[in-house]
């Protein structure tokens, strides 16, 4: 009876796929579904190589501080970093006074609960960054996460910032040109043209143009390429501060389970001797 | 219930003596994973994976019960939470990837479990308590699992649970208004965040009861063994402890390993970034996909792309993703084939080892996005999944010509059973 039962509810799910594939097999022989235009020209990001990949990987603090500098000098404009603190800057090798002074420089708002009046106050090294007013098109998103965040991590950070492209003429890797193929496609007026944007017009203007935009305090040359690998760090600081901490933990954990695995495993083998015959 | 032979449990302190007299707890343990226990000699490395579930199961209940410490169900702030656990709590990072990779490792170790069991017949008699109570296990986790994955409310866990919610709408006439008293409203929001978190913490406290109901059913008729020939004299077993307990131990290293390896040095591969993002109803992600361990049912849900015989294409989905867990509940009376093991039926195995890559391929079909090619894959793979269960399991053993079984445990393990030679020819 059972039997019966399940080969009738075999035969209606096979039927009701059949059905499905037959439909799906025939509308994409009649109707070939066209390549849009991301799927031709988007990009995956470029190969970027930070000091704190990989299994041994260190912050570079000196990377961490310039990387600093370029989100507060140029990012910070429009784009938050609401869940760090200022005290969190710390980690990248400032001392107490220093982080003060940073944060000094910001203005943070204070609710007085009593009042409900808030006021603006300069900021303490307990406060987090400020959110940001922002006017233009597009809606920046908070930086704080952004390495986690997208697919490709501080790799699609740095290529989005060093990916803007001259749309006109752009051919991608196997030199097909983008608006001989999609003339539609342009790109609309107030967007700008990087592949390595999902959709491949972004309202973000080119936020590095130039070399030199910022001056580094440490005397590195602040060309383009760096600013782009030392803001990808800093953010990769910024989404996972206990990124150190963490495979610091992983090596002894691991050690110490591979020592007693192999006193288990030893003592698995004493045990099952006499039955095993080992 | 045991087996004649299974030794006693004789407390030799005076101490023990007086506990066991009052409340015999410690015989109860004695019995059930002690030396009182006597299990088949010739389990293989598969059967591991029973004592590494539970292991899971304390791993997360452990981890989870310090998180909801820290974390606070409201929409406001809920992302925020959890990112001051990942930031300002001590080595809360540490318990959140334990926490969220726990949830995979637990996956990992039940389908192993699981699949042990397709492979050699565990649902089979007597055993079909234990296996009915495993799938209930595996449907409280599934829920669970789900629920925790709404808690961060990243964009993931808010579109997700509007993606698995909305399959109840699919329901004719009362679908609709079942929808909104789950979610406690029309759309994923406080209402629902803090019932998936109460339910949250509650569920694995129920998987727990749960599963000492399976052990405890386990116990009555006690293991099965790869040759899935029952237990016949002393010879065919060994008590649990120090025989299993030093392979479990074993094993558990191992696990640990692997999982360790993961929360350390790539705690994220597992996890969709989108998730990273706080959830935002106004945006919806390019690709909705849930966890790894979901994909293959999500991509039986999505084979079914066409309304058929006046249902709608939605409600085939659902009625097909849950008849695909549903129906391991039918197993023991599917499958008719006397004999357990899948070692010994030639047919059953290769159909068994296609079953396997086939939900391989459902898997890869699921985590992938809704478009061509993946959606005819999905839908040849989902074929064979129903194709399998409904009708190859029952019809296979009329068929099969099994190979000949050993005689006893004994014998397969060491060529020889003094106890054969006895026994009266067949």
């Amino acid at each position: 009876m059972i039997r019966i039962f399940s080969l009738l509810a075999g035969a209606f799910f096979a039927l009701a796929l059949l059905w499905s594939a037959g439909k799906g097999t025939y509308s994409l022989i009649t109707e070939p579904p066209a390549k849009t235009v991301e799927a031709t020209f988007h990009e995956h990001p470029k190969d970027l190589a930070l000091p704190s990949d990989g299994a041994f990987g260190k912050f570079d603090r000196q990377q961490l501080q310039r990387g600093f500098q370029v989100y507060k000098e140029i990012c910070s404009n429009c784009h938050s970093l609401k869940y760090v603190a200022f005290r969190d800057l710390k980690d990248l090798g400032y001392n107490e006074a220093e982080v003060k002074a940073i944060a000094g420089g910001f203005k943070v708002n204070d609710y007085n609960a009593n009042t409900g009046e808030v006021k603006q106050r300069d900021g303490l090294a307990k406060d987090h960054f400020p959110p940001v007013v922002y006017a233009g098109t597009g809606t920046p998103p908070d930086l704080s996460l952004i390495t986690k965040a997208r697919h490709g991590g501080p790799a699609y950070v740095y290529s989005l910032l060093t990916g803007y492209a001259e749309q006109v003429g752009y051919k991608n890797e196997k030199g097909e040109e983008l608006l001989k193929k999609f003339p539609d496609a342009k790109t609309p007026d107030g967007l700008f043209f990087n592949p390595y944007f999902a959709n491949l017009n972004i309202a973000m203007p080119p936020p590095l143009a130039s070399d030199g935009q910022v001056t580094y305090k440490d005397g590195t040359k602040a060309t383009v390429d760096q600013m782009a690998q030392d803001v990808s760090a800093f953010l990769t600081w910024t989404a996972e501060p206990k990124l150190e901490k963490r495979k610091q933990t992983g090596w002894p954990v691991l050690g110490f389970l591979l020592f007693a695995t192999v006193l288990a495993y030893l003592a698995y083998r004493s045990v099952w001797a006499e039955k095993k015959g080992h | 219930m045991s087996f004649p032979w299974a030794n006693e449990y004789k407390p030799s302190h005076p101490a023990m003596r007086w506990l066991d007299e009052k409340l015999p707890l410690p015989r109860f343990v004695y019995n059930a994973i002690g030396a009182g226990y006597p299990v088949p000699r010739n389990l293989n490395y598969l059967w591991n994976f029973g004592v590494l579930a539970g292991f899971c199961l304390v791993i997360q209940i452990v981890t989870g019960v310090v998180l909801a410490m820290h974390y606070a169900a409201n929409t406001d702030v809920a992302f925020t939470s959890t990112e001051h656990i990942m930031r300002d709590v001590n080595w809360g990072w540490m318990l959140r990837y334990m926490h969220a990779n726990g949830a995979s490792a637990f996956f990992v170790v039940v389908y192993a479990h699981i699949f042990r069991g397709f492979y050699f017949g565990s649902y089979k008699a007597p055993r079909e308590m234990i296996w009915l109570i495993g799938v209930a296990i595996f449907l409280l986790m599934m829920a669970t699992a789900f629920m925790g994955y709404v808690l961060p409310w990243g964009q993931m866990s808010y579109w997700g649970a509007q993606v698995i919610t909305g399959l109840f709408s699919a329901i004719p006439i009362v679908g609709d208004p079942i929808h909104t008293w789950l979610l406690g409203g029309f759309a994923p929001d406080q209402a629902a965040l803090n019932r998936f978190f109460s339910l949250h913490f509650l569920l694995p406290f129920v998987i727990l009861g749960v599963v000492i109901l399976h052990i405890w059913a386990l116990h009555i008729p006690g293991s099965s063994n790869p040759t899935g020939v029952e237990v016949k004299s002393e010879s065919d077993t060994v008590p649990f402890h120090p025989y299993y307990t030093a392979k479990d131990g074993f094993g558990l290293g191992v696990f640990l390993f692997f999982y360790f390896a993961v929360v350390f040095f790539a705690p994220n591969s597992l996890g969709h970034p989108d998730n990273y993002i706080p959830a935002n109803p106004m945006q919806t992600p390019a690709h909705i996909v849930p966890e790894w361990y979901f994909w293959p049912f999500y991509a039986i849900l999505r084979a079914f792309t066409q309304d058929f015989l006046f249902i709608p294409a939605k409600l085939m989905g659902v009625l097909a993703m849950f008849s695909s867990i549903l129906v391991w509940f039918l197993l023991p009376w599917l499958d008719r084939s006397p004999v357990r093991s899948g070692t010994y039926r030639p047919v059953f195995k290769k159909f068994y080892l296609l079953l396997v890559l086939d939900v391989a391929v459902l898997g890869y079909c699921g985590g992938s996005p809704a478009e061509e090619p993946f959606v005819i894959i999905s839908q040849i793979a989902a074929l064979y999944y129903f194709l399998h269960f409904f009708v190859v399991l029952p019809l296979v053993s009329s068929f099969e010509k099994p190979l000949p079984l050993p005689f006893s445990i004994t014998e397969a393990v060491l060529g020889a059973d003094d106890a054969a030679t006895l026994a009266p020819a067949e």
